[in-house]
């Protein structure tokens, strides 16, 4: 077990792992949901410590790979505007949309500002009267709370020249088209913790129920990892599909029923493309008719814009657990981080990002080339 | 940017209608929003994610994910520059006077 003593415990992950060895009798098939926990399944090897019989399929959970491209592409002719300040999280700055990326956008004299908050747009947009500013609003239920209230917020405090560019994504409707899709080959998921600190567990018993799959929340530390491979491959060798909780410390029941609340008002549900998916049902959130007034798209015209995403970039089978990344014919050679194809190469939490920059030094792709780090 | 990271609170104060509080991550100490957990109090640790606390989380727990978070280098990763580490992957030089001044006092 050639990684276990850089564990924060490693008495604690030998002895889930021996239990988890001694559990399985034959292969199953996990997908970690959140990107987060695959960096760190990647970065400790944990998927090398776990028995072979037990196989971790990267999930859809990065919100910047998950990202239509068409939105990049809205992003970036707002952000090219001179009325604009494109305020950003940092981790979209290299995402590419056609031809180019926010940081390029900045390089050629757009006011593209990355924030730590959506609150901090919010107060670039007061000290900025005679501008206008746009934030980005990507992310999971984890990140659309606070962007809810930020769009509450600037409507609270009659701010007009704030506006949001929307494309939240939900977990559940992504585990449903997973679950649903003749090709997979999931058995169990570790749903992703933080997502499940915000909306509780009560979304996931209907789906646990009609697929059979058991459902375990699960943090993204490792011993978190192994805990929640633990208590899935338990239920799967007793023939049990429930869900469970392996996250107690930050995930209760009901989740954080002021969040819920705020989502419910500034959010309504709706369709929306997965880059490289397609689109998924009921899979999003947009503004309601309430907060329509802070809707990006429709105040900068840029609602028509429809791109094709490119073929040889194949993140929408990554992202669905079809293909690792280092099986892409592109992967290491055409894509890299410094020249992506796709967000799965160049996000923080994108799994082709995760195989890149951690796996091991000798990785081979399957064509025989030689893949070095950049580390 | 999906990641939540621990942080104590140092003070609390209402702003713009607004319930504010300071909170420590280690060493990195930033504005974080209280709407979503108004009853957090000083001294106390929650999950806070893109300046939102989110959950509360008890001491030790902080406490450990901090110092993982720390040593795997993720705290630098959400509070640091991030445009020279795309100018780096961009082949260029960051900009100069750059406005993301990361809040960082020890």
């Amino acid at each position: 077990m050639k990684y276990i003593d850089e564990f924060q415990d490693p008495e604690l992950a030998r002895r889930l792992l021996d239990d988890i060895h001694a559990t399985v009798t034959r292969p199953w098939a996990l997908m970690e949901v959140c990107g987060g926990q695959t960096h760190s399944i990647i970065r400790h090897g944990i998927d090398q410590l776990l028995p072979e019989e037990v196989e971790l399929i990267h999930g859809p959970g990065c919100p910047v790979c998950v990202t239509p491209l068409e939105v990049i592409d809205k992003a970036l002719e707002i952000a090219s505007r001179p009325e604009v300040i494109f305020c950003s999280f940092g981790d979209m700055l290299r995402v590419p949309g056609t031809g180019r990326d926010l940081f390029q956008v900045r390089g050629e004299g757009g006011d593209v500002r990355v924030v730590y908050s959506p609150l901090d747009a919010l107060r670039i947009a007061q000290q900025n009267p005679d501008r206008d500013v746009v934030f980005f609003g990507i992310g999971f239920e984890t990140t659309a709370p606070p962007n809810a209230m930020t769009v509450h917020q600037a409507r609270r405090l009659g701010i007009p020249n704030f506006s949001m560019l929307v494309s939240h994504v939900r977990v559940p409707p992504a585990i449903e088209a997973i679950m649903a899709s003749p090709s997979c080959r999931v058995q169990g998921f570790l749903a992703a913790g933080h997502v499940c600190s915000v909306m509780g567990v009560g979304e996931y018993p209907d789906l646990a129920e009609r697929f059979r799959v058991p459902i375990v929340v699960t943090g993204f530390e490792p011993l978190d990892i192994l805990e929640g491979v633990r208590r899935t491959v338990r239920q799967l060798e007793r023939g049990e599909h429930t869900v469970d909780n392996a996250y107690a410390r930050a995930v209760r029941p009901e989740g954080n029923p002021a969040a819920k609340a705020m989502l419910e008002d500034v959010f309504e549900i709706t369709d929306r493309a997965w880059r490289g998916i397609g689109v998924i049902p009921d899979s999003g959130w947009r503004l309601s008719a309430k907060y329509r007034d802070y809707d990006a798209e429709r105040r900068f015209s840029v609602d028509g814009i429809q791109t094709r995403e490119p073929a040889e970039c194949r993140s929408g089978e990554v992202l669905q657990g079809l293909l690792k990344p280092h099986e892409c014919e592109a992967f290491g050679t055409l894509c890299t981080p410094r020249t992506p194809l796709g967000a799965t190469m160049v996000s923080s939490e994108g799994a082709c990002a995760a195989y890149y920059l951690y796996r091991r030094l000798d990785l081979t792709t399957p064509a025989g080339r030689e893949v070095s780090p950049v580390v | 940017m999906c990641l939540a990271v621990p942080g104590r609170v140092l003070d609390i104060e209402e702003r713009d209608g607004t319930r504010m509080a300071t909170v420590d991550f280690g060493g990195v100490v930033k504005e974080v929003c209280l709407e979503y957990l108004p009853d957090l109090q000083v001294g106390e640790y929650a999950i806070v994610h893109v300046g939102f606390a989110l959950q509360r989380l008890d001491e030790e727990s902080a406490k450990r994910t901090l110092e993982l978070f720390a040593e795997l280098g993720l705290l630098q990763e959400e509070f640091g520059d991030p445009w020279e580490p795309a100018a780096e992957a961009d082949g260029t030089t960051p900009f100069a006077g750059e406005d993301f001044i990361p809040e960082v006092r020890k």
